[in-house]
């Protein structure tokens, strides 16, 4: 099918060094000792695991619940045992770690069971579910869940479907390959994106320099019969660039304040089709990917990887010469430096290139930019770098944000083509970092003033709601009172009334102290004579022959004293 | 000489009559510095700078009663753009910087007396009379409010370190050689 490219602007040619690693096929590697598999893999909620340390797993068992609707399983890449449920050191610019699960593989691979699905027979809805359960994520760098990119946008009816099989990056070969030797795969995986997009084309992009990828995908096309068109692009970095591709197929310019479904415009890479089709035909959950092993290498090729695989292990397939100083993960443009022999393999690394000083040699240092333009010319979203740098240089991150920083995809061309070898992607980073990290302190400081002044505002209401209660209670008091007070015929003075009452009540108690003195006075032996008292004393000491010898002795003393009374 | 007395008169009284509308309707409630000092603050509401609060702080502020650097929490950061904004000058500030922090209970040594959910003035604490009580990491701001009140003196602060999730990237620096 004849059809008309577009072109973006800007843009560099970098060396591709692409040829090393595609001399030979994929290779699968070996089982490494060891397996850690960091549960946050993909854009979104961080996984919660479903092990703990002294588990036997199965291949292909889930350890990781995706969080949430935008984030993506975890499963286990081999049969073993869980040793730990740890943070380890993660793939990441930072080395800082991770929570990870650790596993040490038992050697025999075993399965857990899993069916293969037919999609025409589930609902939409069931097959993004599965596609979530299986972890399968845009496998091109950015890690974004794919079920999320697969739900139709309900304004904007779905025009075309693209399918990024670009790999502008140099050095990286993972999807070049992928393409030659599992093209009908891909294909049928397209065909589940298809079917759940319903686009009306969909534009599988590969760059001219990949004439195998594009045949093998081609044929792959007619033998599913499928009518996609398979369209070979102009070789220029970074034509693999979502927005870049979407933009030379069809023509359409993704403004910064838009997503592309907006724009009626969807972008899979092909090796994420493979994983879905994978997923879905076969009830296989993401567990490898193909990750090329090139740069200052014995042996460069692509070898299909267990995902947790530690970078020790990678680098053993690969052989680095002994001049090898450093190890990036991605290409040379966008990629970074690993931090750690230790960090493993994730759904994100496509590509392991061994660095020698020969092969990178030090930046030069920078040097004051003499706004020559050049950064503005080749940046391939239209953005002014120079201007972004002045201001990330000064701090100055409102500007920044002025001159669009957020678009810039941190593609390298500017630093790339920068005469004075200004690290302007560097810049771009630790402003983008700094104006997340302080939006993320705005926002938790207005949080915590909006509950401070709720919880003002209730303890305010609380107090009132209490004196409330007790005005009501000490009037409920009075009104008791009031009847007793009421049937007195005094004038109903409340301080007379309880004066009136007090004394009234001392009158009555001292009356009762006096009447009970009376009472008291008859039974005082006080009166009688002493032949009657001793009668009684002698009665006394006869009523009680039971009681103990001491009492009827007191009895008897007391008798005998009052005798002598 | 009347008709142009008579018009100035009618002009005075119309615009007159207009700005005293509007001085009624467009009144602004409020200090409105106030709430972009408020703003400012980072709103942990720890008390630390001898106002019960951010807000009376601020208040402090806008009415020319308080220095600008009494804020530990904002650090030396807030001072300057407080100064920024009030066009005052830049203070060192009155006290240590501290690195953020955060609240946790032991929970083994808590006797559930309430006293701490009572002190913390977001509402980070959540337990019951005689249960555990336990911190929200996500809502505590550090402002060390509910360590006195604790009986049993099970709250411990502890400093929040880089993680994967608050990690930034660097402020490109390079090293000066000397050209060879």
């Amino acid at each position: 099918m004849l059809q008309q490219l577009f072109k973006f602007k800007g843009g560099v040619k970098p060396d591709p060094n692409k040829t090393p690693s595609v001399q030979a096929p994929i290779g699968t590697a070996p089982l490494p000792a060891l397996l850690i598999v960091p549960l946050h893999q993909s854009i979104g909620g961080v996984p919660n695991p479903l092990v703990k340390a002294g588990d036997y797993v199965f291949k292909g068992q889930r350890i990781g619940d995706p969080d949430k609707w935008i984030s993506s399983a975890v499963h286990a890449p081999t049969s073993g045992t869980v040793l730990a449920v740890e943070e380890r050191v993660a793939s990441h610019p930072s080395g800082l770690p991770t929570l990870s699960v650790v596993i040490e593989p038992d050697g025999r691979d075993e399965w857990i069971e899993h069916t293969p699905l037919d999609y025409n027979a589930l609902e939409p809805e069931r097959v993004r579910e599965i596609l979530r359960d299986s972890g399968v994520v845009g496998l091109g760098g950015a890690v974004f869940p794919s079920h999320a990119k697969l739900a139709p946008a309900k304004a904007v009816p779905m025009d075309d479907l693209v399918i990024n099989g670009a790999e502008c990056e140099p050095f990286m070969t993972c999807d070049d390959l992928l393409m030659r030797e599992r093209g009908e795969e891909i294909v049928r995986g397209i065909g589940i994106f298809r079917d759940l997009l319903k686009p009306k084309r969909v534009l599988i992009g590969i760059e001219d320099n990949k004439p195998q990828a594009v045949d093998a995908i081609k044929a792959a096309v007619e033998k599913v019969g499928e009518n996609f068109s398979v369209i070979a692009v102009p070789t220029r970095y970074p034509a693999g660039g979502a927005k870049q591709l979407i933009r030379v197929l069809t023509g359409k310019e993704v403004p910064a304040s838009k997503r592309s479904p907006e724009m009626g415009v969807q972008c899979f890479n092909v090796a994420t089709a493979y994983t879905a089709w994978r997923a879905i035909a076969h009830g296989e959950p993401v567990l490898s990917r193909i990750v090329t092993v090139t740069g200052n290498v014995e042996r460069p090729r692509n070898w299909e990887i267990l995902l947790g695989t530690p970078l020790k292990d990678v680098l053993a397939l690969g052989q680095p010469k002994p001049d090898t100083n450093r190890y990036l993960m991605g290409g040379p443009m966008m990629g970074f430096e690993m931090p750690s022999l230790e960090a493993p393999i994730v759904k994100a690394s496509n590509c392991i290139i061994a660095g020698s000083m020969a092969m990178f040699p030090p930046v030069a240092p920078e040097m004051p930019c003499i706004r020559c333009g050049a950064c503005a010319e080749a940046c391939p979203h239209e953005l002014q770098p120079f201007e972004m740098y002045w201001f990330s240089r000064a701090k100055n991150f409102g500007k920044t944000q002025e001159y669009n920083i957020f678009d810039c995809i941190e593609c390298g061309c500017c630093s790339y083509v920068c005469p004075s070898h200004i690290p302007l992607v560097q810049y771009f980073r630790f402003s983008k970092s700094e104006i997340w990290s302080r939006e993320r302190e705005k926002n938790m400081a207005d949080a915590a003033k909006a509950r401070f002044e709720l919880r003002n505002e209730r303890d305010e209401r609380e107090k009132a709601e209490k004196a409330a209660r007790l005005a009501k209670a000490a009037a409920a008091k009075t009104t008791e009172k009031k009847p007793e007070s009421a049937g007195e015929p005094a004038t109903a003075d409340v301080p007379v009334d309880a004066d009136a009452a007090k004394k009234a009540a001392i009158a009555a108690a001292m009356e009762r102290a006096r009447q009970q003195r009376e009472a008291i006075q008859p039974k005082n032996t006080d009166g009688l004579t002493v032949a009657q008292r001793k009668e009684i004393a002698e009665i006394e000491a006869r009523r009680a022959p039971l009681q103990a010898q001491q009492t009827t002795f007191n009895a008897e003393t007391q008798s005998s004293q009052r005798e002598e009374q | 000489m009347l008709t142009s007395i008579l018009i100035m008169a009618l002009g005075a009284i119309v615009l007159g009559s207009a700005l005293g509308f509007a001085s009624i309707k467009f009144k602004v409630e409020g200090n409105p510095l106030v709430e972009k000092i408020e703003a400012i603050l980072p709103q942990t509401q720890c008390g630390q700078c001898g106002y019960p609060g951010c807000k009376p702080y601020a208040e402090a502020i806008a009415g020319n009663e308080a220095e600008i650097n009494l804020c530990p929490p904002g650090g030396q950061e807030g001072v300057r753009k407080l100064a920024d904004l009030l066009g005052r000058e830049v203070k060192p500030l009155d006290a240590e910087e501290k690195p953020k922090q955060l609240a946790i209970i032991d929970e083994q040594t808590c006797i559930g007396c309430t006293l701490c959910i009572q002190a913390c003035p977001v509402d980070a604490i959540v337990g019951a009379a005689k249960q555990m009580h336990t911190i929200v990491a996500a809502l505590c701001t550090g402002c060390e409010l509910c360590i006195k009140p604790c009986p049993v003196e099970c709250i411990r602060m502890e400093v929040i370190t880089e993680n994967i999730d608050n990690w930034k990237w660097k402020y490109p620096v390079f090293e000066i050689k000397r050209a060879a």
